[in-house]
């Protein structure tokens, strides 16, 4: 975005009064970008703000690569991350891994599918797979839900899952974890991808190559579709941002973490 | 014109703040147009109007997005301008004053509602019954044009009364004397008489469906493909920029706005055409009114607010 853009951005919010001043002040942090790790982060500032009392964190959304240039301009003390860097981003910002997330394939509750393997996924995702009998269930076509271009959770599972194959076009695309667990869960033929954190009652996730995202799996690297989730910083961490990070790194923050699915860094 | 200073003073602060929305208008189209038109002329316009839609890998074709918007527009209409215009046909010539003074602000509800709850209902009623009826995702063309057809009813309703309302008395009163029933004055005097302010009220209608973004996300499924029937999912120019305004950067991002030039330009041209339309209506009843207004009657007009109304 341009810098005319963030001018006009900065007179809105200028003008808009009683508006709370980012950082300073009595260490108040603010954390912005991907809106895959912005309810953990919510989670985590809620907590962290209970425990040490002044320390305002604000969390906001606006995706991955927004959370990079708001690292990279400042307008973030700490920037959000939910894929892995790109060369270019890795040189201009500090990048700390907080948790690890495995992302699920989900289906709905009624779908007898237990188990895919990775290449039934790339397949079924590639549109080369279009019927559930052809995996081992019922004669139903099957409905792709998809994230949209851009966000980490697609990043990261075109890179783990799809080896260099595109996602068909006919695939659903969904802006959201929730708009894809809630896609899934109302329609039987339905399959997609969200974090393991997100998994509820109302999806069914699938074992992939067999294997279950769990603590020992993620960490062994079996579970084949693993992302990190990162806390950037302009810089190595310092002040506030520092002493958050470092307790999100510790016990109280990976607890959090783990009650949330998420598994802890490796 | 000697204004008092306090009037004065009211009368330029209540103009500045007048102005001030036209400002916004104008900041608004600075912005998206310095955003997004250097990336059309950048790319080509063979890469902008193309079908292939893969923007980290550099092509921003949009044309399957103006499909969408196109399809589930005009789907919308089908769906909405029948029921609209009965509707407000209903209201304004023949439900007695009781029935009005109820349906009214009932429709006006129907404008009030977050499009976010239609698409709600679209998620949980609307994609499930076509899924069980017609097969396929039921996240498709048809649900959003069906969505859109309910929200674009207010717009339609209001502007088609307005137009029904506006014309003049005399030219029922005209056609009952003449032994017509009260249907073929409708018909045959009324609906002719409204023509340009009704092909208003589709056409603002028309506006808000291509303008429409949340419920149409929600129900449309949102795949970047040409769709082949009603039941395939698409994906509108709005749905374009608000699913991938969150994660895009760089020349994604201004093919984003780009995208918004190309809404901005067929909401400019939508807005222009109901506006010629109904000025072309009030013209034709200002010359029906005629008579009873003239330069005189107007000059005294402004006498009397200049010196405080008649004595």
């Amino acid at each position: 975005m341009s810098i005319r853009f963030s001018i006009l951005a900065a007179a809105v919010l200028a003008a808009a009064p009683g508006c709370k001043r980012r950082g300073g002040g009595e260490g108040g942090i603010t954390i912005a970008g991907s809106t895959s790790v912005q309810p953990f982060a919510e989670q985590w500032a809620e907590a962290y703000h209970e425990k040490h009392g002044g320390a305002e964190i604000n969390v906001q959304g606006g995706g991955s690569t927004a959370g990079v240039k708001a690292t990279i301009d400042g307008a973030a003390d700490i920037g959000s991350c939910s894929r892995e860097l790109k060369p270019e981003e890795a040189a201009q910002v500090k990048a700390t891994v907080v948790a690890v997330d495995g992302e699920t394939m989900v289906v709905h509750p009624d779908n007898p599918v237990t188990d895919l393997t990775v290449d039934q996924v790339r397949g079924i995702y590639a549109g080369d797979i279009g019927n559930w009998k052809d995996v081992g269930g019922p004669d139903r076509k099957i409905n792709v839900v998809t994230r949209e271009v851009g966000s980490g959770a697609r990043g990261a599972f075109e890179e783990l899952a799809m080896g260099g194959k595109s996602i068909a076009a006919s695939a659903l695309v969904q802006n959201s974890q929730g708009a894809v667990r809630q896609m899934v869960s109302t329609d039987s033929s339905a399959i997609g991808y969200v974090s393991h954190g997100v998994v509820d009652k109302s999806v069914k996730p699938l074992e992939l190559n067999g294997i279950e995202p769990t603590l020992e799996t993620v960490k062994n690297g079996s579970y084949p579709l693993v992302r990190p989730f990162l806390f950037l910083t302009k810089g190595d961490p310092a002040g506030p941002a520092k002493e958050f990070i470092d307790w999100v790194l510790g016990p109280e923050g990976q607890a959090i973490a783990a009650k949330e699915g998420l598994f802890p860094p490796k | 014109m000697s204004l008092r200073l306090p009037d004065r003073v009211v009368e330029r602060g209540l103009l500045m703040i007048a102005m001030s929305s036209v400002a916004i208008l104008a900041i608004i189209t600075y912005y998206i147009f310095s955003e997004g038109a250097p990336l059309i002329f950048d790319i080509g316009l063979g890469n902008f109007f193309s079908t292939d839609w893969r923007p980290t890998e550099g092509h921003y074709g949009i044309t399957l997005m103006i499909v969408g918007s196109l399809v589930v527009t005009a789907g919308a209409l089908i769906i909405g301008v029948p029921l609209g215009l009965a509707c407000a046909i209903v209201l304004a010539e023949m439900a007695p004053p009781r029935a009005r003074t109820v349906l009214k602000p009932v429709i006006e509800i129907l404008a009030g509602i977050p499009s976010v709850v239609y698409g709600f209902m679209g998620i949980v009623v609307l994609l499930p019954w076509i899924r069980s009826h017609f097969g396929g995702t039921g996240a498709s063309a048809l649900a959003g044009a069906v969505i859109l057809g309910i929200m674009v009813l207010p717009t339609i309703i209001g502007i088609s009364i307005d137009a029904l309302q506006a014309v003049p008395k005399s030219y029922r009163d005209g056609s009952l004397a003449l032994g017509a029933t009260q249907w073929q004055t409708i018909r045959r005097v009324v609906l002719p008489a409204a023509r340009s302010g009704l092909v208003a009220a589709v056409i603002l209608g028309m506006g808000r469906a291509v303008g429409e973004t949340m419920a149409v996300i929600m129900v449309a499924g949102n795949s970047v493909q040409m769709p082949d029937s009603p039941l395939d999912s698409v994906r509108t120019l709005t749905a374009n920029i608000a699913i991938e305004m969150g994660y895009a950067a760089g020349d994604h991002q201004r093919a984003l706005f780009a995208t918004g030039v190309v809404l901005f330009v067929i909401i400019m041209v939508l807005n222009g055409a109901a506006n010629l339309a109904r000025g072309r209506q009030r013209k034709r009843k200002a010359v029906a009114a005629a008579p009873t207004l003239t330069a005189a009657d107007l000059a005294t007009a402004r006498e009397h607010a200049r010196s405080g109304g008649p004595k």
